[in-house]
């Protein structure tokens, strides 16, 4: 009976609109203007921003020497606030080595593999989470830059793919909520447009900060899919084709969501 | 060392209703959890927050399981005089963390 009231719920969802249709770029919207005028307040002030804390603690981190070859991301790097300005705007990037774009995540763990000789940070771990939070600080109010790179078409389109697709036992695709129902309410919340703008973020649902992984995660989990594993190439793609989506928005990391 | 986010005003006027804000870095387990193992996780919460203006007290907050991880804090005092805005936060586990900030008044 209840899956019953569930398919006929989606259904009249499904019904109210014809075929996907990315968004026109000027009437893109980050999360935060569906937020209340409370929470906006709590991202704005650096003091209110609990996301702030793993700024703080990613500081720290830049500065620690660590692994075997006992060096510190500001060994190499510097000063972070020149040297990685700019940066998580233009991730997910192309990695030669990889032969594919990687996330910052992955960026940082292959950095502290080969340069400073130490064991990768668990994805969500509060480590990698600080460190990729004060890097993405970094490029706060930056647009994000996700250009014609030649070589990461082929993702890109795969990760465009993954978004139209319909999966899971409710047979949703991304793009039926995010391109198609965005403003809509979704069990009282409002259904945002899906940019990826200030990640990681802080939820309060979570009571934490979190990656996109783990909000892709939360969807696809929500679909009633099987989700991926953390650090998935799957992901990466959907993640690069999330920031081209969002490409010229500005970067509100660490951003706070309800 | 848990990290804590203090918003003080650098200066106020004499007489003037000032905001206080703070933020701490803490996971407030509420004890009612259950682990992957089937073990309930041990309750690890802070219990007390008390704020002292030049040593008195002008705030203080028992805190409670259900109270959210990073528990934030805003309130208003009045800026009587020039010196130091005291916080300390206590806990489960012997948390305990203190921070300091200082006013000028005019």
């Amino acid at each position: 009976m209840r899956t019953g009231n569930v398919a006929v719920l989606v259904g009249v969802v499904i019904g109210a609109t014809a075929v996907a249709a990315e968004i026109p770029l000027s009437e893109r919207k980050s999360g935060y203007d569906f937020m209340g005028p409370d929470t906006r307040a709590m991202q704005d002030d650096d003091t209110t921003n609990p996301g702030m804390l793993w700024v703080l603690d990613g500081e720290a981190l830049w500065k620690r020497k660590a692994g075997a070859a006992n060096k510190s991301c500001a060994d190499c790097h510097g000063d972070a606030g020149t040297s990685m300005k700019g940066v998580a705007a233009r991730y997910p990037a192309f990695d030669a080595g990889r032969g594919r774009p990687i996330d910052l995540e992955q960026r940082v763990n292959i950095c502290r593999a080969d340069r400073q000789q130490a064991t990768p940070l668990p994805f969500e771990g509060k480590e990698l989470l600080a460190l990729t939070a004060y890097i993405g600080r970094q490029s706060r109010g930056m647009p994000i830059e996700i250009g014609d790179d030649e070589r990461t078409k082929p993702f890109l389109e795969a990760g465009r793919d993954l978004f139209n697709r319909r999966q899971g036992q409710l047979n949703l695709s991304c793009a039926q909520c995010h391109d198609d129902n965005w403003g809509q309410k979704l069990a009282g919340a409002p259904v945002p447009q899906g940019h990826a703008t200030g990640y990681p973020l802080y939820r309060l649902e979570w009571q934490s900060l979190g990656s996109l992984q783990r909000r892709l995660r939360n969807c696809i989990v929500g679909m009633r899919a099987e989700p991926y594993a953390f650090g998935a190439s799957e992901y990466v793609d959907l993640e690069l084709y999330l920031m081209w989506r969002a490409r010229g928005m500005k970067v509100e990391t660490p951003a706070v969501r309800p | 060392m848990a990290r804590a986010l203090i918003n003080v005003p650098a200066k106020a006027k004499r007489g003037e209703i000032i905001e206080i804000k703070t933020l701490i870095q803490h996971e407030m387990e509420t004890g009612f959890r259950v682990g992957t193992n089937g073990q309930v996780i041990p309750r690890d919460i802070i219990t007390d927050f008390i704020c002292k203006y030049n040593g008195e007290e002008i705030f203080r907050a028992d805190l409670h399981p259900a109270i959210s991880a990073n528990p934030f804090f805003t309130f208003f005092t009045v800026a009587t005089e020039s010196g130091t805005i005291s916080f300390e936060w206590s806990g489960d586990n012997g948390f305990a963390v203190s921070e300091t900030a200082t006013i000028t008044v005019e």
